[in-house]
């Protein structure tokens, strides 16, 4: 219960913060609550199953394009519901064709995802619709996008925590421990695997949707970013993927340090995270979180 | 009541025939000793009915429904539940929760206070209770193995599946492993054990089965089974080799 | 038949490719999300050696493989070793773990390779004029890349089935488990079985270079193409990947001149999606 109180003031808190922020500051904070509902999003299928999933960008960027496509035609929660049915679409699509199978086969068919996407949107846009890029004009502030952005993590994270007290996230567990063992326990692997990738993708999706607005002009090239998959990934990882807060853990400083290089180093950045996130799976495989519990452990042993 | 009917069941690998044609019944509430020399297709039997692998033919009717080649999960939940040959425990994890797995997705499906009732009986029987909360990562091998009988347990099976589950104990651990599945068998659970110590089997098993490169070769009473001249002669060769 | 040529030409890259990628999978037990990255490594390799020192990429090549394989001992020692010594006795663990490390390498290799070269696309104009084959004009730097992957996929599957090594590497691959019973130094076999892989990659990759523009950021599609390939042909089986190799550069070439050269990788998925539902244990494998 207590718990429960401190995240909700902590909600609370983040919520009123716009109002002192500056345009700059606030620019940072919704990229802040972008990654954090990202990489939450992200380890509420993949972080308890093991399940990599390499795509996040293909379901991100599929939301936005949603929006570039239909925010002249339909009113903004319309357009959302769409974006959401689309990505739930996609991950049934996905997860249907791969879940049943060893876990390889998901990775490599997420790996290539994003780009297959982009190329076929491209490929429609300039040979069917024979347009090539497309404006978001949404009457909507930076505060608004901080506020439902907001709303997108504390979803994320929320929805994690009850599934972690439910029988799915029990099973998620245990899949991520020993499928042959879950399967003799009684758990459907595929449909259990399959809900909780359709939740974590269609959160994903709402993200880039959420988030289109501040571009104003989207083009596939942009909003199909592999570098979005990629910090979605080792965010979760540092923090720890099998964690609540963990996303939330490893998203903040990692958002921060991704802008400070790629202002400092707008070249040469991706070298850098590439090796962060190396030194990330041989260092701190479970993420900082379980670091500490290590470290508590051998300590309060040393106590006694 | 006829609990399980295996009937001409199968599999080949390629060209090797590793169960071939087996055919018998068990009661409700019996149990039985599967025996034979290694690679006579014992766990691949074992494979078969509780669905980790499908048979290449053959029924296998377990309460009046043929369960051959159905989905590992549905089999389990039919209120078949089984250990492993080599121990296979959930280690990230706790103890409880290892053993709630089955009591909350298995035959009876029960979840929060019964589920975990049910959970905490079945680390009471195989002596595990005061470790609830420990993560199973950490125990020890002979530990791990009652966990695993203790997860087959809380499932609460109509059939359970014994997969050399006593082997690796030393003699004293044997006793209470007897002890633990006799009581077990006393209680209407009905079981298969493959099993090579021989003093279990004598102690547990009125009834014998012995396998012998794919097929069966004997079946019935365990005295019997083990003076008959086919089993001797696939255990210790044949008698020209002897 | 035009398609008929260039697909089969096209289908040689891929399929050295993918005995790569298999060589690596199959017996060292890394799962390479870098491997579009190496490849492109080399073919950047070959276009700088052509371009400023003036090297004939035939020549190249020969500098190339052995770099190659270089770099794959160099990976593996480094690299991947850690991550299979930390794994032993957790079956699934090196998976996950190699997929992470890999997905990380992939982005240092892309991000050096921009700064190196650009994002441009590049390409080298090189033995260019046509050359009669069964009717068909086709390049003669297409015909030479073609001829070296047939080289080095067929001595590929002559070493592997005819020699000592050869038989040690495919006892690895089979059982890993039980080869150190036989004497069998795994840690070294699985070195030697990354780098070979390595290597292939680079040569793959020069060939590239000869007759096909490319980017810094073509290494997901190569690294895709490959994998499904495997898939296709079935893990470790390279007669498979071959001929799945083959496949696919026919069915891309036909989608690229019949439809739209944007959807070759709509095809591939299309392709994958196939052999998921259909065969997941690949076309050539045997059912487990």
């Amino acid at each position: 219960m207590i718990r429960l109180a401190i995240a909700l003031l902590g909600l609370v808190a983040l919520a009123v913060v716009p109002l002192f922020a500056s345009e700059y500051e606030l620019g940072l904070l919704i990229g802040m609550a972008t990654y954090v509902a990202l990489a939450s999003a992200w380890a509420l299928f993949s972080g308890q199953t093991n399940y990599i999933s390499l795509a996040t960008v293909a379901f991100y960027g599929t939301g936005a394009y949603t929006v570039a496509v239909l925010n002249e035609s339909l009113p903004y929660p319309a357009v959302l519901l769409c974006a959401a049915l689309i990505g739930a679409g996609m991950a049934l699509l996905v997860g249907l064709s791969t879940l049943r199978l060893s876990g390889i086969y998901f990775v490599i068919f997420t790996f290539g995802l994003a780009e297959l996407v982009r190329q076929l949107i491209t490929w429609y846009e300039v040979s069917i619709t024979g347009t090539l890029g497309r404006y978001i004009f949404l009457d909507l502030t930076a505060r608004d996008i901080y506020w439902q952005m907001l709303a997108l993590a504390a979803v994320a994270i929320g929805l994690t925590a009850w599934i972690n007290r439910t029988r799915l996230g029990l099973a998620l567990r245990a899949i991520g421990d020993d499928e042959v063992v879950a399967a003799h326990s009684g758990i459907h692997l595929a449909r259990t695997k399959l809900i909780a990738f359709t939740l974590s993708a269609t959160l994903i999706t709402l993200v880039g949707a959420v988030a289109s607005p501040r571009w104003v002009y989207v083009e596939p090239l942009i909003v199909f970013n592999p570098t979005v998959s990629f910090l979605t990934v080792i965010m979760a990882l540092l923090g720890g993927a099998n964690r609540l807060w963990g996303p939330l853990v490893g998203a903040i400083p990692l958002f921060l340090l991704f802008e400070w290089l790629s202002v400092n180093f707008p070249d040469t950045y991706p070298i850098f995270l590439g090796l962060l996130f190396i030194a990330v799976v041989f260092v701190l495989p479970n993420g900082v979180l379980a670091g500490l519990d290590d470290l508590r452990a051998r300590f309060g042993r040393r106590g006694k | 009541m006829t609990l399980l009917h295996v009937d001409t069941v199968s599999r080949f690998f390629g060209g090797l025939k590793a169960v071939d044609q087996v055919s018998f019944e068990m009661e409700s509430g019996t149990i039985m000793g599967l025996l034979g020399p290694n690679g006579s297709g014992k766990t691949t039997l074992l494979n078969l009915i509780s669905g980790f692998l499908a048979p290449s033919s053959g029924r296998i009717i377990f309460n009046g429904r043929n369960l051959a080649g159905a989905r590992v999960d549905k089999i389990a939940r039919a209120g078949i539940a089984r250990t492993f040959q080599l121990v296979r425990i959930l280690p990230s994890l706790t103890l409880l929760e290892n053993v709630m797995l089955p009591a909350v997705f298995g035959h009876r499906a029960h979840w929060g206070k019964e589920a975990e009732r049910i959970a905490r009986e079945a680390l009471e029987k195989t002596g595990l209770a005061d470790r609830a909360g420990a993560s199973a990562g950490d125990l020890n091998y002979i530990d791990q193995k009652r966990l695993e009988l203790a997860r087959a347990l809380a499932a609460e099976p109509e059939l359970l599946l014994l997969d050399e589950w006593l082997a690796g104990l030393n003699p004293t651990e044997l006793q209470e492993g007897i002890k633990l599945i006799e009581s077990l068998s006393g209680s209407g659970i009905t079981i298969i054990m493959v099993e090579h110590i021989m003093e279990a089997v004598r102690a547990l098993c009125p009834r014998c089965a012995v396998m012998n490169a794919g097929r069966l070769i004997a079946d019935g009473e365990t005295s019997a089974v083990l003076s008959n001249k086919a089993v001797i002669a696939a255990y210790l060769g044949d008698a020209e080799d002897a | 038949m035009t398609t008929l040529v260039l697909g089969l030409v096209l289908g040689g890259t891929y399929a050295l490719l993918a005995l790569g990628l298999t060589l690596q999978y199959g017996i060292a037990r890394i799962m390479n999300l870098a491997y579009g990255e190496v490849t492109l490594l080399a073919a950047f390799g070959l276009v700088f050696l052509f371009q400023t020192a003036g090297l004939p990429p035939l020549v190249a090549i020969i500098l190339i493989a052995p770099a190659g394989y270089l770099t794959g001992w160099l990976l593996y020692t480094f690299m991947m070793r850690p991550l299979v010594q930390r794994a032993t006795g957790k079956p699934g663990k090196l998976e996950v773990d190699s997929i992470l490390a890999t997905f990380g390498l992939l982005f240092v290799l892309q991000g050096i390779m921009l700064v190196l070269f650009g994002a441009n696309f590049t390409s080298i104009s090189y033995l260019d004029q046509g050359v009669n084959v069964l009717g068909v004009s086709v390049a003669l730097n297409r015909l030479i890349a073609f001829a070296i992957c047939l080289v080095a996929g067929l001595g590929l599957i002559v070493l592997l089935n005819w020699s000592r090594w050869g038989l040690i590497l495919r006892a690895v691959a089979l059982t890993p488990g039980s080869a150190p019973l036989v004497g069998i130094d795994v840690n070294k076999v699985s070195r030697q079985g990354f780098a070979l892989g390595t290597a292939l990659a680079a040569v793959g990759g020069a060939s590239i270079a000869m007759y096909q523009t490319f980017s810094a950021n073509d290494g997901v599609i190569f690294t895709m193409k490959a994998l499904i390939i495997v898939i296709m042909g079935g893990v470790g089986n390279v007669a498979g990947a071959l001929a799945a190799g083959f496949a696919l550069g026919l069915v891309e070439t036909f989608v690229a001149t019949t439809f739209d050269p944007g959807l070759t990788l709509a095809a591939t998925f299309a392709i994958f999606l196939a052999v998921l539902i259909w065969r997941p244990q690949g076309l050539f494998g045997r059912r487990s």
